[in-house]
């Protein structure tokens, strides 16, 4: 597989701050996937996306799309990309058909085409029903669909979506990401950003981004296996008592708390996982403390990330 | 070329869509020149003028008459003695005083040179203050030549009073000495550019502001498409603004073009597609919409209403403020448009105005599009 995206040493500092938003950044993302950029708020995942998408200018490094270079040939890679900005980009005053109409005039669609690809592109974002309402008008959730479609209209190769679930209903969240897995299968490159782990989970590759930096790449998969730990997790009670034994107990190299339960990370060498959940079990009986359940879990992206952090901070 | 289409008909939605500012952007400017218009040509007939006659003969109500006789002073009261009359100009309840000494009639006839006091009131307009001493020394030239007539400015400096007044000034183009005739035609400059600069200064800063040119930068528009896209409208707008108070200053005002309508629509043109130009170029530059605001305001309107020679003749500026207003179109259109209408004069004797006025809108407008980045 060729790849569509290619980033190399990207870097960017702005004037105000003393610490570059993105450092030395190093991607390859090839054609069909679904690329997704994982970081928490300030990681620099918009940023990033931005010098990609050729709506920001590198300071440093150097992006190439499909080999062409996102700076000097801006606006031949302008014709086959799309972007969605993170926050509403259309205009609130025009309705929902205008929008779609406008973007598709921008990029010189033939008439019967841009007829056909509107209509297709309401279908699709199921907002036929809408067509005539104006933006301004629009739920949260209809106004990113707006958004995408506005995005995909003139039929990118590669499309850039920036947050595109942030602020969104759960309900929308998921019909969002339906017709996400619509326009891959379609063949479309996706480059998306997201601070949800959860989304992480469905991207065909992950980027990890902290700081500025990328910590990590690669399938979900590959990522999780990569980790050197089991995940065990925990439910007892009392959960203060709970806590202080796992606390006390040596071997354990992370835990945290999620919901009423706890993750525990534990060194996956030989037969420590078991002889520490054995212990565990030991403790909890001698102290009193009723276990509802402990069991070893796949790890997830979340688990990943956490582990990736610490281990930054540590030789940070 | 499609895409410059595409652009403009999104600005008249924009624009149609927002009936309140529609209403706005057509309604004020006759509005303004319709209230500037009356409030600065009204011309100042009645000075208000307090008497003290402290003679009170026959020779001294004699010379009043001429005062009073005359259009253009009212005697609003009249007082007992120079520190009565002092106090009605400092209470602003009088613009000149007059002052009759006892002598007075005394004085005339022993054929001496009798004296009468005038006060002015210098802390007002200067022009006013010249206008109200020359019609002073007219009417006292015009009273008696035997009566030296001292004139005193009260309050503030006093400015140049000794200009002789046996006149034989003939005005020519606007015999009648009528403000309205020199007012309008200059006012219409400034409102055609008040209103061509805060339509567009917020044309690229507003997409910026709202996010839309994020998603506007990542598709193969031209700038140029998108610059022409938006002033176009807004032409289309100021051409009516321009229709409307050419109609308004003939109907209301009763002033005709002198020359030629259509060399003066086309001036009118390039003028409007300049005022366009630097508009855009001031959104291109400011960050947010405040910031195009403020530089609209104070970069190029007040200086067009101090420096254009609307209000204040450009003669005796010094160098510094002569060149910046050199770089404003609304001097040189102020030129144009104040010729045609008053003087009836062609465009052939106008060159001198007519070529800076089109080299600074074609500077502006290019300015505006090289300016223009397609990044954030």
């Amino acid at each position: 597989m060729d790849a569509v995206v290619e980033v190399i040493g990207l870097y960017k500092r702005f004037p105000q701050s003393a610490r570059p938003a993105v450092h030395d950044l190093n991607l390859a993302i090839d054609r069909g996937q679904l690329f997704g950029l994982v970081g928490p708020d300030g990681a620099g995942k918009t940023t990033t996306l931005r010098m990609l998408a050729s709506v920001l200018e590198p300071g440093g490094g150097r992006v190439r799309l499909e080999g062409h270079d996102v700076v000097k040939e801006a606006e031949h890679i302008r014709e086959w990309i799309g972007y969605m900005p993170q926050n509403f980009s259309l205009y609130p005053d025009l309705s929902v058909h205008e929008n779609l109409e406008f973007f598709a005039d921008i990029h010189r669609m033939p008439p019967e085409r841009k007829r056909a690809r509107i209509e297709e592109m309401l279908a699709f974002t199921r907002l036929e029903a809408f067509r005539g309402r104006r933006a301004a008008n629009l739920s949260g959730g209809m106004k990113k669909k707006l958004a995408l479609g506005c995005a995909l209209v003139h039929a990118p190769r590669l499309l850039f979506l920036d947050e595109p679930s942030t602020g969104v209903d759960p309900v929308s969240r998921r019909e969002l990401w339906t017709i996400l897995t619509d326009v891959v299968h379609q063949g479309v490159t996706v480059v998306l950003s997201t601070p949800y782990m959860d989304e992480a989970e469905r991207c065909h590759r992950v980027g990890m981004l902290f700081d500025g930096n990328l910590l990590a790449s690669g399938s979900p998969e590959a990522m999780a296996t990569s980790l050197p730990f089991a995940i065990i997790e925990l439910k007892a009670r009392p959960r203060k008592e709970m806590r202080r034994i796992v606390g006390a107990l040596p071997g354990i190299a992370e835990w945290r708390p999620v919901g009423d339960r706890l993750r525990l990370a534990v060194p996956r060498e030989n037969g420590q996982v078991e002889a520490l959940m054995q212990a565990l079990q030991h403790r909890f009986a001698d102290e009193g403390v009723a276990v509802d359940f402990m069991r070893v879990e796949r790890p997830g992206m979340e688990d990943v990330f956490v582990h990736l952090v610490s281990e930054r901070r540590h030789t940070a | 070329m499609e895409r410059l289409w595409t652009i403009m008909r999104k600005e008249v939605y924009h624009i149609w869509r927002d009936p309140r500012t529609l209403g706005l952007i057509l309604l004020l400017p006759g509005l303004l020149l319709i209230l500037l218009g009356f409030g600065i040509s009204g011309e100042s007939q009645d000075l208000s003028m307090v008497v003290a006659d402290l003679s009170k003969t026959d020779a001294s109500r004699r010379y009043l008459d001429y005062y009073v006789a005359s259009d253009d002073f009212e005697v609003v009261a009249s007082a007992a003695s120079e520190v009565e009359v002092l106090a009605f100009i400092d209470g602003g309840k009088a613009q000149v005083g007059l002052l009759i000494p006892e002598a007075f009639g005394r004085t005339l006839e022993t054929g001496g040179t009798a004296e009468v006091q005038l006060y002015v009131n210098g802390s007002a307009d200067p022009a006013n203050v010249q206008t109200i001493q020359l019609k002073l020394s007219a009417i006292g030239q015009m009273a008696s030549q035997t009566i030296l007539v001292r004139r005193i400015t009260h309050v503030g400096a006093a400015t140049g009073l000794s200009l002789p007044i046996d006149t034989f000034v003939k005005t020519l183009y606007n015999p009648n000495g009528d403000r309205k005739l020199y007012i309008i035609p200059g006012l219409i400059p400034v409102i055609l550019e008040l209103q061509g600069l805060l339509l567009s200064a917020l044309a690229i800063v507003k997409e910026r502001e709202q996010g839309t040119m994020e998603q506007l930068i990542v598709t193969t528009i031209k700038p140029w498409e998108l610059m022409l896209g938006k002033i176009i409208p807004y032409l289309v707008v100021s051409t009516f603004t321009l229709l409307s108070m050419l109609a308004l200053s003939q109907l209301l005002f009763g002033i005709t073009i002198a020359g030629s309508f259509w060399e003066l629509l086309g001036l009118s043109l390039i003028f409007i597609v300049g005022s366009l130009g630097m508009g855009v170029l001031i959104s291109n530059l400011a960050q947010s919409q405040m910031q195009a605001m403020y530089l609209a305001m104070f970069i190029v309107l007040i200086p067009s209403i101090i420096l254009s020679g609307m209000i204040y003749p450009r003669d005796g500026m010094p160098w510094a403020s002569l060149f910046y207003s050199e770089l404003l179109p609304v001097t040189h259109y102020l030129t144009i448009l104040r010729a045609i209408f008053l003087r009836g004069v062609g465009a052939a004797a106008l060159w001198p105005s007519i070529l800076p006025l089109i080299g600074l809108s074609i500077v502006y407008f290019v300015a505006s599009i090289f300016v223009f980045r397609k990044r954030i």
